[in-house]
């Protein structure tokens, strides 16, 4: 990411660990579970559910579930990646940015019952784009978002349906969600921040 | 990025990231029923077009719209430029209308460049994009081709890039060489002498008359279009003796290599630097270029319409 983290050791004392990377693995198993649970996926007459991971940490959250989901059940689920970069509400106040990939599984999302993922639910801006994203894509059955983190501060009425761990923040911090095929090593920290949230 | 006016100006990252949005852009619309992105809505696009044109107008105006601007079309016949309007006039009355980009193509050389200084004001003024001025740049074809070319060879720099046929008229060219050599591809011209620009000497590529020499090496090959409209004396005997030497025939097309692409930037004058077969092979990329021209342009328009004033492409 580049950016600079001049609080370093110093800011000890507001810069903690939230979660393990036990932890984080844990957390995935049971939002996994409790996708199955909940769409009864392996059921004889379950849905065709697609996990679609919002970039960056999103994608790979998914592609965690879906395996998780695989090894518990048996099923066999869809995963993607949608990028919502161009239906932000905030592109115009920001410099432009890369885009990331789209990959949407083939058979599309029409009729599915699709599960957006994010690594950390906030504003709620971001599910709101990848909704409006979903809508020009094609017409789910339903639409169900699992988050790793919620940190509070919604600005729009949006919940997640699977939640990996509710933590109360302060606006002034930052959770950062670290995973190994994205950062080297799993866990997530909370520190005092450096700029606005995505 | 405020204006996109050469293809010279472009740094390499510059350049790399558009390619990258612009693929990112072909993604993004990949089988989808409803090719409409809310990216720049409410944003106000106007071409102007003081010369002919299909592909880059249709393409523009078609990156426009997908990304839900509003586009207006002011070509030089149909509108007051016709009544004898300048062409800062017609600028400043655009920009008086609202325009947030000019998309200009006109025949004098530095068009684009006068008129994004016409049109500045106290907050900045409209986006220029250059969409081919004169003989000097047309650097969205450049990017499209760039595209095209990484698209099939999985890159462009180290390849050998040999751009064939009228180099002294041709925008084309002059864009394709800043480019390909920004992004470290090796360039061959090849030309009769009489449609080589006076200083090629000093440009980043290597010179030859010889198109047989240059084709068994060659990575890509672009033909360009002889434009006989730019044309106002014997630049060669005859259009049989050109294309003899320096068209690219069927026969002439086996000595490429199997991985090598022909392109061409449009409109093709077949049977003249290009045969019938040789457009239509599968080697030739020419309909491929016209789709990364529509998603290179989304690009370039997402890179200079979208965030705030000081944006570079940040990940």
């Amino acid at each position: 990411m580049g950016s600079p983290d001049p609080a370093g050791s110093d800011a000890g004392a507001t810069d903690r660990e939230l979660m393990s990377a036990a932890d984080v693995s844990r957390t995935i198993a049971r939002i996994a579970h409790q996708i199955i649970e909940k769409t009864a996926l392996d059921g004889p007459d379950g849905p065709r559910v697609v996990l679609l991971g919002i970039p960056t940490r999103g994608v790979t959250l998914a592609t965690r579930l879906a395996r998780n989901i695989a090894e518990f059940s048996g099923a066999e689920v869809a995963h993607g990646a949608l990028d919502i970069t161009l239906y932000r509400d905030d592109l115009m106040s920001k410099p432009p940015r890369a885009l990331a990939a789209t990959s949407i599984p083939e058979g599309g999302i029409d009729g599915a019952l699709v599960v957006l993922v994010d690594d950390v639910l906030y504003s709620g801006r971001s599910v709101r784009s990848a909704l409006d994203a979903l809508r020009d894509l094609g017409r789910p059955r339903a639409v169900q978002l699992a988050v790793l983190v919620d940190r509070g501060h919604r600005e729009l009425p949006i919940r997640a349906d699977y939640v990996g761990k509710n933590v109360p923040t302060s606006r002034a911090e930052n959770v950062k969600v670290r995973l190994t095929e994205n950062d080297g090593h799993d866990g997530v920290r909370i520190a005092p921040y450096g700029g606005p949230a995505r | 990025m405020k204006h996109l006016l050469a293809a010279a100006d472009l740094t390499r990252e510059d350049a790399t990231g558009i390619l990258d949005n612009a693929d990112r852009f072909r993604e993004a619309l990949l089988g989808r029923e409803v090719k409409k992105l809310p990216t720049l809505r409410g944003r106000t696009i106007i071409t102007m077009f003081y010369e002919n044109s299909t592909r880059t107008r249709v393409s523009f105006e078609v990156a426009g719209k997908w990304m839900s601007a509003d586009v207006i079309n002011v070509s030089s016949s149909g509108s007051s430029v016709s009544k004898g309007e300048s062409l800062r006039d017609t600028a400043l009355t655009l920009r008086a209308a609202g325009a947030d980009a000019l998309i200009v193509r006109h025949p004098a050389s530095g068009a684009a460049q006068q008129l994004a200084q016409w049109t500045l004001d106290e907050d900045g003024g409209p986006s220029v994009i250059n969409a081919g001025d004169g003989t000097h740049e047309h650097p969205t074809q450049a990017l499209l081709d760039a595209l095209t070319i990484r698209q099939r060879l999985g890159g462009v720099e180290g390849k050998r890039v040999v751009i064939v046929g009228d180099v002294l008229h041709s925008r084309v060219a002059r864009s394709n060489v800043a480019l390909l050599h920004t992004l470290g591809a090796e360039v061959v011209l090849v030309a009769p002498p009489t449609l080589l620009p006076v200083g090629v000497e000093g440009w980043p590529v290597t010179v030859s008359n010889d198109l047989d020499a240059e084709l068994p090496l060659a990575d890509a090959v672009l033909m360009l279009r002889v434009q006989a409209e730019r044309m106002n004396g014997g630049f060669f005997p005859s259009s049989r003796e050109y294309s003899v030497r320096y068209g690219l025939s069927e026969k002439r097309q086996v000595q490429l290599a199997d991985h090598a692409v022909v392109l061409h930037p449009g409109p093709m004058l077949r049977g003249m630097e290009i045969a019938y077969s040789v457009a239509d092979s599968s080697q030739s990329a020419v309909l491929q270029q016209v789709s990364n021209g529509v998603h290179i342009r989304m690009a370039v328009l997402f890179q200079l319409l979208v965030g705030s004033e000081e944006g570079a492409i940040s990940a």
